[in-house]
């Protein structure tokens, strides 16, 4: 560890050292997908087995015959409109946080920052008794809105910050044409601020499409999302670990792409802008 | 600034947004808080009363609360120190110039284990840590260790939990001690290296300093989130064997949701909304110099 950087020594440790974190980070992944690909026969081999025919057969069973297909439609369904929700509230709230004064913005931070904390457990008490009163129980439309909880905060927080890196003078130019805060807003600011919506959208979408405590406990048959179907696999002895695991994949895939396009601002949305 | 923008311009900005997350993130705390009033049981439900703060008297003298808050801290207090200890070795790799393509690749492969739905993370549990045809056992077989029971033994459990959360979650603090490294000044450093070559005193005299945000901030949302950690452990174990996983949001979840005790959960509910809004006025006081 000690050696200067440039020696050969120390270049063979980091190569080392990284392609041991790569190694670490991306075997689970990998064991996920090879086991999706195993019959249930060879699933249970005792050792795993790592050398196989791989057999799509997992898929087509979990996607047409076990109804897994239904549940990622609504998974989709209800992430795509609670994303879209949370942008279509959170953004004209962003451009306020950005651009005006008033009194009480520390407590609205302050609050949004309390959302991002709060345990789902705390909120899905009360909801689900509130739900269950409103006869709304296994409704798509109940988990859009519940959703806006924690995906609200996080829209509002990264396009706040992105709304105060476009620069004043543009508002201010157009202020003295006569633009009402509403067009600056629209036709200036919403525009510029496309890069962070964008992010910020990926972000709701990943909260929302990985949310588990709600869904188990609000659905029920009609409504219910990919990650609590998956758990229902869990049932009984002889657990189907390639279904569970094509289930996973499945859910797992759509989220792994949105993360990496959104990997420069992962840490940035996940301290709630903290760390830059 | 603008000091002139009209109240009603501010509100027609800000309004529905707060609105709508008051209906669904106030009102339901506040009839928690009601509910946490009562003897409130959904298959007794004949017998519903209002009975004071006896909820909160019976979950504070109630050793199974005290013992499901202590299991959860006693994950953070094992699983953080390692994820930072690990987080810091990659960070400081990651920092080292040269082997551009492999210090991208690196940084991306550190995605997926954060990107990995949390009740995957449980579901793949299942799997790679079974007993007889999972691939941890084979692969510590390789190093002649007989097949270890992970899911049914309570140590073991609890070993295999801090085990993924140390794996999920040390990409998140590498990268963002990756990020305060990268805010140490180019010519300090260099300075420094000049000075010496002693890793360890570089970090301990020049970098830490640059990476106490990051530290303060994976201090308060890991807690946070271990005291949120639900999904991950209900998939692996459901709290088990016995209680030795059940943490503090499964034990809230159990009682509500399985013991069917509204009024009992909605109090501990409380407690815990109580400890979270604590973290988080810590983390806006020590992290957000601009609000």
């Amino acid at each position: 560890m000690a050696a200067e950087p440039g020696t050969s020594r120390s270049l063979a440790a980091q190569i080392a050292l990284m392609l041991i974190i790569i190694l670490f980070c991306v075997f689970p992944f990998y064991w996920m997908v090879t086991t999706s690909l195993k019959t249930q026969v060879m699933a249970l081999e005792a050792p795993p087995v790592w050398l196989f025919e791989p057999t799509f057969a997992n898929y087509v069973t979990v996607l047409f015959e076990d109804g897994v297909l239904r549940t990622l439609i609504n998974s989709l369904i209800v992430a795509v409109s609670t994303t879209t929700l949370a942008i279509m509230l959170g953004l004209p709230a962003a451009f306020a946080l950005a651009r005006f004064e008033f009194r009480g913005k520390k407590d609205l931070w302050f609050w949004f920052i309390t959302n991002r904390m709060i345990s789902p457990i705390v909120l899905a008490l009360p909801l689900f008794l509130i739900v269950r009163n409103l006869g709304m129980l296994d409704s798509r439309i109940t988990l859009i809105l519940i959703y806006l909880t924690f995906n609200l905060p996080i829209v509002i927080w990264i396009c706040t910050d992105q709304f105060r890196s476009i620069p004043y003078e543009l508002d201010e130019a157009a202020s003295l044409e006569g633009a009402s805060q509403w067009r600056i807003f629209r036709s200036i600011c919403v525009p510029l601020a496309m890069p962070g919506i964008a992010v910020s959208g990926i972000f709701a979408f990943i909260f929302s499409w990985n949310e588990l405590m709600f869904a188990l406990v609000l659905t029920r048959n009609n409504a219910k999302t990919a990650p609590a179907m998956a758990v229902s696999f869990m049932e009984g002895y002889n657990l189907p670990y390639g279904k569970i695991m094509a289930t996973s994949t499945l859910i797992v895939i759509p989220v792994l792409i949105f993360a990496l396009i959104a990997s420069k601002h992962l840490v940035r949305g996940l301290t709630m802008g903290a760390v830059k | 600034m603008p000091a002139t923008t009209s109240r009603s311009t501010i509100f027609a900005f800000l309004g529905p947004a707060v609105i709508s997350l008051a209906v669904i993130g106030i009102v339901p705390l506040l009839y928690a808080f009601y509910t946490s009033l009562y003897f409130f049981n959904l298959t007794k439900l004949k017998n519903a009363r209002f009975i004071w703060f006896e909820n909160y008297g019976s979950v504070l003298t109630d050793p199974v609360f005290w013992e499901a808050m202590g299991r959860t801290f006693r994950l953070l207090l094992i699983s953080l120190p390692l994820q930072i200890a690990l987080g810091l070795v990659i960070a400081l790799v990651l920092h080292r110039p040269g082997l551009g393509f492999l210090r991208v690749l690196t940084r991306l492969s550190l995605v997926l284990p954060m990107a990995t739905t949390y009740a995957v993370v449980g579901l793949l549990g299942q799997v790679m840590f079974n007993q007889k045809f999972g691939v941890v056992n084979q692969l510590i077989g390789f190093l002649g260790v007989e097949p270890v029971n992970w899911i049914g033994d309570p140590f073991n459990a609890f070993a295999m939990i801090i085990f993924l959360d140390v794996w999920q979650w040390t990409p998140f603090v590498a990268l963002v001690l990756l990020a305060g490294l990268t805010t140490v000044p180019g010519e300090v450093e260099e300075a420094a290296r000049l000075e010496t070559k002693n890793w360890w005193t570089i970090l301990r005299h020049v970098q830490l300093p640059f990476l106490m945000p990051g530290l303060v901030a994976i201090l308060i949302l890991r807690t946070a989130d271990t005291l949120k950690l639900f999904d991950m452990v209900f998939t692996l174990t459901r709290g088990g064997p016995g209680s030795s996983t059940e943490l503090i949001s499964l034990m809230i979840q159990r009682v509500g949701f399985r013991a069917f005790d509204q009024g009992v959960a909605s109090a501990q509910a409380i407690i815990l909304l109580i400890i979270t809004i604590i973290l988080a006025q810590l983390y806006i006081k020590l992290l957000y110099k601009e609000v």
